[in-house]
């Protein structure tokens, strides 16, 4: 197992690095003077000079690369040029929301996908089987934001049972932090379901042909417990990979779910940036987002054996 | 779904196109995500003889009307004919009716340009990667580290880095799209090149463009038609995404996000310039994707279903 995780750990390091590459590479090759770019439209030639120095674009690039690592290294991202404040303080302040979001969103999803595809897989090829894959392709084929913008039509404008934009704070009260989140990770969590809930759906309809599923009916195990102990348990790998590689569509749907809802999250913070064009806080945000999104498939990739013994070998 | 004796294929290889083109139409599913394609290419090709006017016209007299508005129009020989605003106007006066058929045009434009791209240079990186040993090393790293940044966050990246634009946008889109394909072409080249007959061509001497192109290239043809029609699905969905975060393409282009993005900031009291293109944009990527899961299915019936 010792040696499992470190192999494991060992690979991650290199994507890592390549994506820190072309993190930075991405400001150098912007077409055009990335200095003038940044200091704005209304720089004079000395300002820009100076942001030049300051950003060390003045020096090799190996050089440059070397000090843009040796910074990130002691927990130094550098200083953005529209907030006028420490990246990293930027970052700390805006860090709940996001999370918040991502984990409501990823509870609803986990809690909702699975039953409904075991049940998809158990009763294949019924009306239930096709309801739950055609709106789940119907999840994938509309953008988040459509769903959200019909989210608030219906539950806060129609019904008024929720607010309609907003976020509060966790120490502004459990009950108004929980109120305002419910529609946003609702939101986000329909694409989220459609994955899960189709990829659960195969996996478990595969397991189900195997031998030991037809040894635990003949032995007279009830039918739930063949389904979640013995199919379930089995068809967890893919499942669980699929939560993880759906990190990436969860980091999207933050970006956009966060802009619906005017919640002031890092989501909020990337758009911001972008239209701003502040450089050094979008490649922060790009580094911190792929570098959570690699941390957690390593960690799921460790989770294996605890499904699988023979991937502990 | 229903159960075919596909197993029982004939061992002496039937055209594929023509076969698979045969049991694509007896899937209903694929029959009528093809049939609402066809309307979409339709209306967008024949956006301008559809009862519209001019997409990009500004009116400010008669800013966010509700649909079925109707107003007369005086031409310019002072005849008289009465329009009427089907799905209303948006907030600078424009028909969204007008709007969301040109836009049409434009999507299906982005998705079927970014799928050409994406495949293009997927297939050129893939099968470089899987042919040229010393190449593969770089290049799959590459790729690795390319799909460890969230897809919307790279395209994001990317439109930050060049001027805003049709290009940019395309290319933006195209990007966080190859990684995939070229896992795929590779895949596909590693376990074809230990045929025996690519070994018997190599053998026999066949140059490698050669090689490429009559051996390797054709077992790569069905499966990047299914990956395409994913990608298509995705990047008019990526578009709908940027514009809508207000980094998409210019904003008096008519594209359904541009539509839609427009209509945000009134959305809860005028519902209808974002729900009449967001109807047109969730049926086109829905059928996309059905008509993706039917060729799937098609080519591998060992999917089917699933």
């Amino acid at each position: 197992m010792l040696g499992y995780v470190l192999r494991r750990l060992l690979a991650a390091i290199p994507v890592l690095a390549i994506v820190a590459v072309l993190v930075f590479l991405m400001l150098r090759l912007t077409p055009g003077d990335p200095a003038a770019v940044i200091a704005g439209d209304n720089a004079s030639s000395e300002q820009i000079a100076q942001v030049r120095h300051q950003l060390g674009l003045d020096q090799p690039l190996p050089a440059q690369f070397a000090i843009w690592i040796g910074n990130l290294a002691r927990g130094d991202l550098g200083e953005s040029f529209f907030f006028k404040k420490s990246i990293g303080e930027l970052i700390l302040g805006r860090i709940e929301p996001t999370l918040s979001l991502a984990a409501a969103t990823m509870l609803i999803a986990i809690c909702v996908a699975i039953p409904l595809g075991v049940v998809a897989a158990y009763r294949h090829g019924s009306w239930l089987d096709r309801i739950v894959m055609g709106v789940s392709v119907l999840g994938f084929s509309v953008p988040v934001f459509v769903i959200g913008y019909l989210m608030i039509y219906v539950f806060s404008i129609t019904l008024g049972w929720f607010p309609v934009q907003g976020y509060q704070p966790l120490s502004g009260g459990f009950g108004g932090y929980l109120h305002r989140l419910v529609l946003p990770s609702l939101t986000l969590s329909v694409v989220y379901i459609a994955l899960i809930a189709r990829m659960t759906r195969a996996s478990v309809l595969e397991v189900l042909t195997e031998d030991y599923i037809r040894t635990a009916r003949a032995k007279g195990q009830v039918e739930r417990k063949i389904l979640f102990r013995h199919a379930l348990k089995n068809a967890a790998v893919p499942i669980v990979t699929i939560v993880g590689i759906g990190i990436a569509l969860l980091i999207g749907g933050v970006v956009v779910t966060e802009s619906v809802f005017a919640i002031p999250g890092l989501g909020r913070l990337t758009v911001d940036a972008v239209l701003a064009r502040d450089y050094p806080t979008i490649q922060a945000l790009i580094l911190l987002f792929s570098g959570v999104y690699v941390l957690i498939n390593l960690l799921i990739d460790l989770t294996y054996g605890l499904f699988d013994p023979r991937i502990r070998q | 779904m229903s159960a075919e004796p596909t197993v029982l294929a004939p061992a002496l290889p039937s055209p594929p196109a023509i076969s698979l083109a045969w049991r694509l139409l007896r899937n209903p599913v694929a029959v009528a995500s093809a049939g609402v394609l066809l309307v979409m290419t339709l209306i967008g090709l024949f956006a301008p003889f559809l009862g519209t006017i001019d997409p990009t016209a500004i009116n400010p007299a008669i800013r966010n009307r509700p649909p079925g508005f109707e107003r007369t129009i005086r031409a310019e020989d002072g005849s008289a004919t009465a329009f009427r605003y089907r799905m209303g106007t948006d907030s600078l006066g424009r028909d969204v009716y007008s709007r969301v058929l040109y836009g049409a045009r434009v999507s299906l434009a982005i998705a079927v340009s970014v799928a050409a791209l994406a495949l293009a240079v997927g297939l050129l990186l893939g099968l470089l990667a899987g042919y040229i040993r010393p190449l593969d090393g770089p290049i799959m790293r590459l790729m690795d580290g390319l799909m460890a940044i969230p897809g919307i966050l790279l395209a994001i990246a990317v439109v930050s880095l060049f001027r805003a634009g049709l290009p940019a946008v395309i290319a933006a889109i195209v990007v966080p799209e190859i990684p995939r394909v070229v896992r795929l072409v590779r895949s596909i080249v590693l376990s074809v090149r230990e045929e025996p007959y690519v070994e018997a061509a190599i053998m026999a001497g066949t140059r490698l463009p050669l090689l490429m192109a009559r051996h390797i290239l054709p077992n790569t043809v069905a499966p990047l038609i299914v990956q395409g029609t994913f990608i298509a699905a995705s990047a008019i969905l990526v578009e709908a995404v940027l514009s809508f975060l207000g980094i998409g393409i210019p904003p008096e282009i008519p594209s359904w996000g541009n539509i839609m993005a427009e209509g945000r900031s009134l959305f809860r009291v005028y519902p209808h310039t974002i729900l009449y293109p967001g109807i047109f944009l969730g049926l086109t990527v829905l059928a996309v994707n059905m008509l993706g899961d039917g060729l799937r299915d098609t080519l591998d019936p060992k999917m089917a279903g699933r």
